[in-house]
């Protein structure tokens, strides 16, 4: 089984990343080879939709578990659509969130957060 | 002839200057500003006439679909994404390129038309007013600013854009005669203008400044305009009445001297249209 972990790292020693759709590298860990493999993630560099690409990304690396902070609608989506559960992390180190995973530590996130976490709001006035 | 009013940030009285100059110089209205269009609260028209915007967006036949993921790859809105138990179509993010469904090796893709807002048509006294809605949580204002645009007849025209310089109001000036900038004399005013202003140069379009809550004779903006050679068609004086006024839904124009200067301003904007 694939495990993947938004981190903002490429080792498995990195700090987990809060965010899903903006985090820097996507960590994915093979439960059979036992083997790290860090990718960047690809919603990072798109200006519309990142949590899709990055969605996108992780269906197509064959994940079967996500673990991250937050993750937004759109996302979430994508993911339920190949299947792929996500857990929510504690924020440390991806070895530590595997650990915590495997030995069944972690909530599973069935309701996505709201969209754009992470992004700067935009200030409007009215008239 | 087409005149745009604009301003590089919200709150700046963008909406008040475009209302008011309509009034008096008795032109017609466009509120572009679809995301929050407030022209009517002032102008008050009689609303005779709603039409819903549509923008097309695929639709894909699962029966037909062979799950190969070439409509994924060509999107670059990231609008489909492609997963073993199918395609799934975020309609907010497309842009309606259609090029999903001409890269379709099945034909599993058609086109259907999804709302995303609509536009009003009415009367206030002698002018036309038209406004753009979005409907909240629609991330694209383009489709709808485009259709209110092609409704914009011969008569002289001013259009109310939205603040800032995104597509939204790229597309709301694309082709008008002269822009009306609005800011305010501080330092935030200054810099938004300034991006105002080259967003009006790179796209050639003759513009001038109006000064929304002017205190002094010689503020900063003044002094800019002074130093780049920029047009400055008035300033609107920072005066407790305005607020009261439009706090009750008012045009500034009902108090003599707010209305004797909308005057000179639309005079002067008159004269760019004859030296034109
Ligand atoms: S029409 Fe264009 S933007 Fe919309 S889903 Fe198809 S390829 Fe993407
Ligand atoms: S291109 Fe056509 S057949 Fe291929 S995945 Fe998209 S809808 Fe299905």
């Amino acid at each position: 089984m694939k495990i993947c972990i938004s981190s903002t790292g490429k080792e498995k020693n990195s700090i987990m990343d809060e965010r899903f759709g903006r985090c820097q590298y996507f960590v994915i860990f093979d439960t059979e080879t036992k083997e790290f493999k860090a990718l960047e993630n690809a919603g990072v560099t798109s200006a519309h939709g990142a949590g899709i690409a990055a969605g996108q990304q992780i269906v197509d690396e064959k994940v079967e578990v996500v673990i991250t902070g937050h993750m937004g609608p759109n996302a979430m989506k994508v993911l339920q659509g190949g299947n792929i559960k996500v857990y929510k992390g504690q924020g440390k180190a991806i070895e530590e969130e595997i650990r915590l995973f495997q030995e069944g530590k972690l909530e599973e996130i069935n309701q996505a957060g709201p969209a754009h976490f992470g992004m700067g709001n935009r200030a409007r006035g009215s008239w | 002839m087409k005149i745009a009013v604009l301003s590089g940030k919200g709150g700046t009285g963008k909406t008040t200057v475009s209302t008011n100059l309509a009034k008096v110089m008795n032109w017609d209205y466009v509120d572009c500003d679809v995301e929050e269009p407030n022209g009517f609260i002032f102008l008050k028209p009689n609303v005779l006439k709603t039409k819903k915007v549509n923008v097309p967006i695929p639709k894909i036949d699962d029966e037909k679909c062979i799950n190969c993921k070439k409509c994924v790859e060509i999107c670059q809105f990231n609008a489909l994404a492609g997963t073993n138990t199918g395609i799934i179509l975020f309609e907010k993010l497309c842009h309606s390129c259609g090029a999903c469904e001409l890269v379709c090796p099945v034909d599993a893709i058609t086109e259907e038309e999804r709302s995303i807002g609509k536009i009003d048509i009415g009367q206030s006294e002698d002018i036309k007013c038209m406004r753009g809605v979005l409907d909240v949580g629609e991330p694209m204002a383009v489709p709808i600013i485009k259709e209110l645009k092609s409704l914009i007849d011969e008569k002289p025209t001013i259009i109310d854009c939205s603040p800032g310089s995104s597509c939204s109001v790229v597309s709301a000036i694309e082709g008008v005669d002269y822009a009306v900038l609005v800011t305010e004399p501080t330092a935030f005013g200054l810099h938004d203008l300034k991006i105002a202003v080259s967003l009006v140069k790179e796209m050639k379009i003759p513009f001038g400044v109006i000064i929304n809550r002017a205190e002094e004779e010689n503020d900063l903006i003044t002094r800019y305009c002074k130093e780049e050679g920029i047009y400055l068609l008035g300033k609107i004086a920072f005066d407790r009445k305005a607020a009261v006024l439009y706090s009750q839904g008012k045009l500034l124009i009902e108090d003599e001297v707010f209305r004797k200067g909308f005057e000179e301003i639309g005079r002067k904007i008159e004269g760019v249209k004859r030296c034109n």
